[in-house]
């Protein structure tokens, strides 16, 4: 009898493992980041686009009104699929887009911004990148809505038309 | 006396050296165990994607702040998720990933005896 335990135990542990790691097989395993919303919004100090000041973020973000932090560069391709969306929201009143130029060429930029239109409040630039690591991103084009300081929803990559009417509809 | 002084002075300079030395190591061993979270699978150290360079940046300004290792681990993992450390935390989501090995390792140890010692007695 004792010696009919040991192949049974084995028998069952191997299977508890091949469906482990059956599993995972099928799991994705590109990991993106938990959408931590509700999160409280990083104080920095930046450097303003077409002008030497810095501006400190407190003096940026208001309560009681909703922004769009925008994570954008004129080398990224997907930022000109987003653009006409910015475009469109700009004309919101009830939402201010910051844009935020990552890692970026000022003459490009410029000529990004000539060509497709400005839809941005406040422009601040991000040369190393370190400002987008206290928001959590990774990547651009990322965007944060943000309300009374705090991000209410995340969004990596490029806006699309249904991100823009999810958008309009939390604003509303 | 002018030996001492001499002796004194190369102390000197060899602990500065050390010093720095200290800081970088720390740097590299941080970046070592971040995932870089554009090409995963790569660490921070050995990726030169924007996003790694960046963090590059950030680990150093956070050492040169006086910010220990743990402290740095912590504001990246408020930040990414604890994916973004190579080694995962013990925690109770890793209890079963960090006792496995020990528990195969006395079961093992245990069927061994069983066979072959308790055999040969």
């Amino acid at each position: 009898m004792k010696f009919k335990i040991l192949p049974f135990f084995l028998i069952i542990f191997f299977c508890i493992i091949f469906y482990i790691f059956y599993k995972g097989l099928l799991n994705s395993n590109i990991y993106v980041p938990k959408n931590n919303t509700e999160i409280d919004i990083p104080i920095f100090n930046a450097k303003v686009f077409n002008s030497n000041n810095e501006l400190n973020s407190e003096k940026i973000f208001k309560d009681d009104k909703f922004y769009i932090m925008n994570i954008w560069s004129s080398w990224c391709v997907p930022c000109k699929s987003e653009h006409p969306f910015l475009m469109g929201l700009s004309n919101q009143e009830n939402i201010e887009i910051i844009g935020l130029n990552y890692k970026d060429n000022k003459k490009n930029a410029k000529k990004f911004l000539k060509e497709l239109g400005n839809p941005y409040k406040i422009i601040l630039l991000d040369k190393h990148g370190t400002i987008s690591i206290d928001w959590g991103a990774y990547g651009v084009p990322e965007s944060f809505l943000i309300y009374n300081k705090k991000i209410i929803k995340k969004i990596t990559g490029p806006i699309d038309k249904d991100l823009l009417i999810e958008i309009k509809k939390i604003t509303k | 006396m002018k030996f001492l002084n001499y002796f004194i002075l190369i102390l000197f300079l060899t602990n500065l050296n050390s010093l720095r030395a200290q800081d970088e190591d720390l740097q590299i061993k941080i970046t070592k165990n971040l995932r870089c979270l554009v090409c995963q699978g790569q660490s921070i150290y050995d990726s030169d994607s924007e996003f790694a360079n960046s963090l590059k940046i950030v680990v150093k300004q956070k050492l040169a702040d006086g910010k220990n290792e743990k402290e740095i681990y912590d504001f990246l993992k408020k930040k990414y998720g604890e994916w973004i450390l190579f080694n995962p935390e013990f925690n109770k989501n890793t209890y079963f990933l960090w006792l496995l090995p020990i528990l195969m390792f006395i079961i093992g140890g245990a069927i061994i005896f069983r066979l072959f010692i308790i055999k040969n007695k």
